[in-house]
């Protein structure tokens, strides 16, 4: 039996033994996840030209204020990229000051509490305090949460993925009432770009599986998992052009002060490589996993169709 | 009084120094780590010469302080002896004679095969060392168990200030020589009290050798003493002989107990004073080990050899033998802790007290078991099963007491080389599946894996071993299986390496691009 054969068997027996839940879950499938009811004017909000916070409020405000995705009460998880054990000026960890100004909003907007994590590659400890999120979410009103055991972790299925038919995901997540996934853009040497939909690899515990099992699929398959964020986020006011994620030096990033943002994570990401694209070459049909994710119909990659807000500031 | 100096000093340098090994979360201040450098053989193997002086003027002034306070496999026997005190009321102390044959002989041997490059027989017998060990393979796991419920309590409340930790066995070897420390050292300590310090111990040898001619000592003043023997029977080191009105001060570890229990004011701790000039005994003895300690440890330590060189064959077989065309890796060379500058500075240096395996962060850090030779055996190696070294951290370098692992600054630790990454492509997932991966460069802080183009739009991970700090995160994320694609070759020798890094440009994007 080769590791394939073995592992199809894993996959195809885990995936049978959780049909039972998936009547539960087909109900909650069910359900729109559009909590914008046409509040907004925009399907995708792009800004350039200022600090974090002061892009995100811009943002926002187009979008129709965050009362338009958290309502009163709501348990929010905050999911930013605190991959690694590097400062703020590396660019690979999302920026502090976005993720604190978010938790405000969505304190502001109503939600009984805000949660933030992520399922760090480098020591958790020190990417949390390192990447300055630890402190700054915490200031901000946050509660700050360990991804670094397994039991934080609850098993959901993916029954519309392909080749991941079910993951553990963090509880914070599973447990939430609205997500709200913060990536920042970044080159990668494997999946070519991390934007919002690699940005999910950080809510689940076993990577190693994505990794060894198509790992371009396997990220647009975690995508259709039942609960979705309810706003995308990207972070593009530094941008890691070569040797990401982790980065080596100053001379891969870029700062590029962009912020994009919809609840289309196939758009957000198609508009966050047409940006990257003009710091390096980076054609859509190398980031195989958005196309991949369109085909789930999680999106579209034709921006055309969308109503996009562009401002500057 | 000055028993009650002695017992809060000891207890409360006992308690740091085990909270130190314990205290994962850095709590601590960074100063209690003198109290490890400040213990005898790290400060010898560190060339610490402030300590040794200050250690061995301690002793010729007051005695053997050291073993009273300081030494914690010294306060570990007291607690042990109080213990069994607590349970036998009646138990009683008796003056024996000094076994100074065995004492010569153990330290003789020690030192030899020290100089001789055999640095385990010190490893196992300095108390520092013997102690760390107990602390990191047995209390240890019992520490973080316990903060792993109070995690589980506190999390059920949303309370996030405790969090969980992996308890697991370390390594399996050093596990069962610091438990066989612990029994031995502690049935020493019940039945006979600093019976292990008076006897075998070599810094204990060393430091009585000293107190002998300490200025301040216990004496007794013979014209009051009546030789009632309430002393000797309070006497942990069993060194006063009270018949004949006679005190061993080289094995006297200047607990004070005698003092108190004396009742006709007969014992004083003072200095010498023109006293009648009498010779001591001579004892000559050429008594054999009584304890079964030391036997035992070299009848453990032949078995280990005799069983570990056919397993290590067996499990080559077994890998040899499978069916798949894939292949496992070997590492030839053990990959040292960073900031350790060759294997020889490693083996003449570690005492395996394990404070580096108990302080590593991303606990990557284990008991050798027979990787540097029999010599080397506990000392400290890297592993990649659990994590991978984190690239700006110095941990075990600053915390070492004995200088094996030379404290290194973030940029020296960011271009020091411990070993040096191979690829085995046939193992590859990207090129055996033809599907994207990644993980190993994504991890290398240094790009000496990258992913280069390949069919398509894959990309497939090229290696620079001569940019590779060796910190194993390539080898630990490798999602192959059964074998990984890629790992970490140690060096013998570690050195400096030059990463050169492009001049910053910068880069104005100042549209949307879409």
């Amino acid at each position: 039996m080769d590791r394939r054969k073995f592992l199809r068997a894993v996959a195809l027996s885990g995936a049978a033994l959780t049909t039972i839940k998936e009547v539960d879950a087909m109900s909650i499938l069910s359900q729109s996840f559009e909590a914008a009811d046409g509040a907004s004017k925009y399907d995708l909000v792009a800004v350039l030209g200022g600090e974090p916070e002061v892009m995100f409020r811009k943002a926002i405000t187009e979008m129709g204020g965050m009362s338009n995705f958290i309502n009163k009460g709501d348990k929010v998880c905050v999911k930013p990229n605190i991959g690694w054990d590097q400062p703020v000026e590396m660019g690979a960890n999302t920026n502090p000051k976005l993720v604190a100004e978010i938790i405000k909003h969505c304190l502001d907007a109503g939600a009984s509490e805000v949660t933030v994590f992520d399922h760090s590659c480098d020591d958790w400890r020190k990417s949390y305090a390192n990447s300055g999120i630890e402190d700054a979410a915490r200031a901000a009103g946050a509660r700050v949460v360990p991804a670094h055991q397994e039991s934080y972790y609850k098993s959901v299925s993916i029954p519309k993925g392909k080749s991941l038919k079910n993951a553990k995901i963090h509880q914070a997540i599973v447990d939430s009432d609205k997500w709200i996934n913060v990536p920042i853009l970044k080159n990668h040497g494997g999946a070519q770009l991390t934007i919002s939909m690699k940005n999910y690899m950080g809510i689940v515990w076993d990577r190693g599986f994505f990794h060894a099992n198509d790992l371009q699929q396997c990220i647009a398959d975690v995508c259709t998992y039942e609960k979705r964020p309810v706003l995308n986020v990207v972070d593009a006011y530094r941008l890691m052009k070569t040797s990401g994620p982790r980065g080596r030096s100053l001379s891969d990033v870029v700062l590029s002060k962009g912020l994009f943002i919809s609840q289309d994570i196939v758009a957000v990401d198609t508009a966050a490589t047409n940006f990257f694209n003009q710091a390096r070459e980076m054609p859509l049909e190398n980031v195989t996993h958005i196309r991949k994710a369109e085909e789930l119909g999680l999106g579209t990659t034709n921006l055309e169709k969308l109503r996009i807000g562009r401002l500057r500031v | 009084m000055l028993k009650k100096i002695r017992v809060t000093l000891s207890i409360l340098l006992f308690t740091l120094i085990t909270l130190y090994f314990l205290d994962f979360r850095g709590y601590l201040p960074e100063w209690i780590q003198w109290l490890t450098k400040i213990q005898f053989v790290p400060a010898l193997l560190a060339l610490n010469v402030v300590v040794l002086v200050a250690l061995l003027l301690l002793t010729l002034l007051f005695g053997r302080v050291y073993c009273s306070a300081i030494c914690p496999m010294g306060i570990y026997q007291d607690t042990v002896a109080w213990l069994s005190k607590r349970v036998n009321k009646k138990k009683r102390y008796h003056y024996s004679k000094a076994k100074n044959g065995l004492r010569v002989i153990v330290l003789a041997s020690t030192v030899v095969a020290f100089i001789f490059g055999f640095t385990l027989l010190v490893g196992l017998l300095d108390p520092y060392g013997a102690y760390g060990r107990m602390v990191t393979h047995l209390l240890r796991p019992a520490y973080l168990a316990g903060n792993n419920l109070l995690a589980s309590i506190f999390t059920a409340f949303n309370n996030f200030t405790f969090y969980k930790v992996s308890v697991y066995i370390v390594s399996v070897s050093s596990l069962v020589i610091a438990l066989i420390t612990l029994l031995g050292i502690g049935y020493m300590a019940w039945r006979g009290g600093r019976s292990y310090c008076n006897t075998i111990c070599p810094v204990g040898t060393l430091l009585g050798f000293l107190s002998r001619y300490s200025l301040f000592k216990v004496r007794i003043n013979e014209e009051k003493c009546n030789a009632c023997g309430l002393c000797a029977m309070k006497c942990k080191a069993s060194c006063i002989d009270a018949k004949n009105r006679k005190i061993d001060y080289s094995r006297c570890v200047t607990c004070f107990n005698c003092l108190e229990s004396c009742k006709r004011n007969a014992m004083k701790y003072r200095p010498n004073v023109p006293w009648k000039k009498k010779r001591q005994p001579r004892i000559v003895e050429n008594q054999e080990p009584t304890g079964s300690l030391d036997a035992s440890k070299r009848r453990f330590l032949t078995a280990l050899l005799a069983i570990s060189i056919p397993a290590k064959n067996l499990i080559a077989k077994v890998g040899s033998e499978s069916p798949l065309s894939k292949r496992a890796f070997k590492r030839q060379t053990p990959i040292m802790p960073p900031g350790v500058p060759s294997i020889d500075h490693l083996l003449q240096k570690c005492i395996s007290c394990h404070l580096c395996v108990s302080k590593c962060p991303s606990r990557v850090i284990k008991p050798a078991l027979l990787e540097y030779g029999l010599g080397g055996m506990m000392q400290p190696k890297l592993y990649f099963d659990r994590g991978f070294c984190n690239y700006d951290c110095t941990v075990c370098g600053d915390v070492c007491p004995t200088g094996a692992i030379l404290p290194l600054t973030k940029e020296e630790k960011n271009h020091n080389q411990m070993g040096q990454v191979q690829l085995i492509l046939e193992n590859c997932i990207v090129y055996h599946d033809e599907t994207s991966c990644g993980a190993c460069s994504e991890h290398c802080p240094t790009q000496a894996v990258r992913m280069v183009p390949y069919k398509g739009v894959l990309t497939i991970p090229e290696i620079n071993p001569e940019i590779c700090v060796g910190c194993g995160g390539c080898e630990y994320v490798c999602p192959a299986i059964p074998f990984k694609a890629i790992y970490v070759e140690g060096l013998t020798m570690q050195r400096r390496i030059e990463i050169e890094h492009d001049e910053v440009k910068e880069i104005q994007i100042d549209d949307f691009g879409f």
